[in-house]
């Protein structure tokens, strides 16, 4: 069986994430730009593996760890802050019933907890 | 349990995580699917998470919890406070924050292989290039969010005419400095040069771009933190996050581009920078051709104008953001709905600081989804509107841009108010827009303006409209 080398693998999964991305997000209305954008701030959050990857690694330093402790707040920031006001705004173009506006707190919360988790 | 630590189980959940991040995105294609698809995409997260800790691990567990403790103790409150008329500066921090992960995961990576040394050239490539893409959208972000926050002054701020020459030769200083340390250099100096450089790019990027041109800007550094979290996915051979960083790439790419076709201004124009200069200049020149006179109103004749129209539309901008206006908008829709007023608003693709903002606050404050209509779909029908109330918005009902081709906005698609049996404005003053031109619009014989504060005008509209 011939392989494909890592880098030319990954280099298909980057041109072909790219096509679909643009396939995908070209749907979005620009009625939801907005969290479109908030969510993907939350996606893009997923360089927090590389900073568990690395921090697991042997070999850090004192500096090192502290730089990437920062790198994992920065990440989690980014993943639990993007879900959980993505799911706040979302909620609000939901609202098509009538219950008063702070019915959408209550929503708001029951996404925190799955955020939270992360 | 050794299974779990198998390779190929875990690039299985990378999988998973990043089908899951597509179908997420997918549902954000309307707004019921929406909600759901958003969690669809946290659950991604939480898989792609989980698979990363399941990897060998020398134990830093310690650090681990700490970062993650310290993450969500700041991004949870801020997230659950943060008001919908602060969104724009939101989202830029997060950008910046994203880019600045990048390109401390990156600087990490430097030091622990002893400055890239026996790694391949092009995992060392992909990590220069995420240090520089990551720093540019960390420095650049956080000045747009200090100018959305009004910390820096939100009119540019530049070196002039060298500016592009400066720009350029920061970025040839980070490539200068990369290409020295993928060919073999592994002092830690150079590497730290890259970074300032890409800082001090990032820096004279955005500094000299002015207020309005904020959506383009937002758009486009969330496009840099994309695509450097994919340039990390490559360097660190992990499937879920060139997957996840491409496709925030083609996301922000996408908006960055729409948001400048919406202002009808390329996108080396708008990094080029300063809008205000050229505006300011044409401005000059497009009052002496109206010497027409402006009609003012009160909120009583507005009131009464608008109590017998079948058909109202309100065109929302930047002024009613500011003003918070968007509650008694909403009140005053009410209002006039009771009246069997047919209301909708038209939404103009940059109203506001960054892509969808009004659409937000309208949502905040209740207003059904289908009333709000984007401008293609806005513009046919102005034709039979008897009255558009223009909140806050400016530039984007200006038609000097079809109408003058000496206009510095001139084939900028607008919302066509004008077309509509007449018009109230709701402004401060005379003062002209952001990008400094004279709209024409308000010397229409159409035209009526009712200065004041757009909250302010709009309760007081909506309190004489009960009495009538």
């Amino acid at each position: 069986m011939i392989l494909a080398s890592t880098l030319t693998t990954n280099l298909s999964i980057l041109v072909l994430a790219g096509f679909i991305g643009f396939v995908v997000i070209s749907k979005v209305p620009n009625t939801l730009h907005t969290p479109l954008m908030s969510g993907t701030n939350a996606i893009h959050g997923i360089v927090l593996l590389g900073g568990l990857l690395i921090v697991g690694l042997s070999g850090n330093d004192a500096f090192n760890k502290v730089i990437l402790v920062i790198a994992i707040a920065f990440g989690t920031i980014n993943i639990v802050g993007g879900f959980l006001v993505t799911d706040r705004m979302l909620e609000m173009f939901k609202s098509k019933p009538k219950p008063p506006p702070d019915a959408g707190d209550g929503n708001g919360e029951a996404g925190d907890g799955k955020g939270g988790a992360s | 349990m050794s299974f779990l630590q198998n390779q190929n189980f875990l690039d299985v959940l990378y999988i998973i995580a990043f089908a899951l991040f597509i179908q997420g995105l997918r549902g954000l294609s309307g707004p019921t699917t929406a909600v759901r698809g958003n969690r669809i995409a946290a659950v991604g997260m939480v898989i792609a998470v989980i698979a990363t800790l399941l990897n060998r691990n020398e134990g830093n567990w310690g650090l681990i919890v700490l970062g993650v403790a310290l993450g969500a103790a700041i991004g949870v409150p801020a997230a659950r406070q943060v008001k919908m008329t602060a969104m724009p500066q939101m989202v830029a921090l997060f950008n910046g924050v994203g880019g600045g992960a990048v390109f401390l995961i990156s600087w990490g990576e430097f030091r622990l292989t002893h400055g890239f040394a026996h790694t391949a050239t092009y995992i060392t490539v992909s990590s220069l290039f995420a240090a520089i893409v990551g720093s540019v959208s960390f420095w650049g972000s956080n000045i747009a969010f200090g100018k959305l926050q009004e910390i820096i002054p939100g009119r540019p701020i530049s070196f002039g005419s060298a500016q592009q020459i400066v720009n350029l030769v920061l970025l040839l200083l980070a490539i200068a400095a990369g290409a020295d340390i993928a060919a073999g250099d592994h002092s830690e100096a150079i590497f730290i040069g890259l970074l300032v450089s890409a800082a001090l790019l990032g820096n004279a990027v955005v500094l000299p771009i002015g207020g309005a041109d904020m959506p383009v800007v937002i758009s486009m550094l969330n496009a840099f933190t994309g695509l450097s979290a994919a340039a990390t996915g490559i360097a660190l051979n992990n499937p879920a996050l060139i997957v996840a960083g491409m496709i925030v790439g083609a996301s922000g790419s996408i908006l960055t581009n729409l948001m400048a076709v919406a202002m009808n201004r390329s996108i080396p124009a708008i990094i080029a920078g300063g809008f205000g200069g050229g505006g300011a200049v044409a401005g000059a020149e497009g009052a002496g051709e109206h010497a027409g006179t402006v009609r003012s109103t009160t909120a009583a004749d507005a009131a009464i104008q608008l109590a017998y129209s079948n058909r109202v539309v309100i065109v929302p901008g930047y002024g009613m953001a500011v003003a918070q206006a968007q509650h008694a908008v909403r009140e005053l829709t009410k209002e006039l709905e009771k009246r069997g007023v047919e209301v909708s608003y038209a939404i103009h693709p940059v109203a506001g600081r960054m892509p969808g903002h009004m659409n937000v606050l309208l949502a905040e404050a209740d207003v059904p989804y289908d009333q709000l209509k984007e401008m293609e779909e806005a513009n046919p029908e102005f034709q039979r509107t008897d009255v558009s109330l223009v909140i806050g918005a400016n530039d984007v009902t200006n038609p000097a841009a079809k109408n003058t081709p000496s206009s510095p906005i001139y084939g900028m698609p607008i919302l066509e108010v004008s077309d509509s049996h007449s018009v109230i404005v709701i402004k401060r003053s005379m003062n002209p827009g952001f990008a400094g031109i004279e709209n024409e619009l308000y010397y229409d014989p159409k035209t009526e303006m009712l200065f004041g504060d757009a909250k302010s005008a709009v309760s007081e509209i909506t309190a004489e409209l009960a009495q009538i």
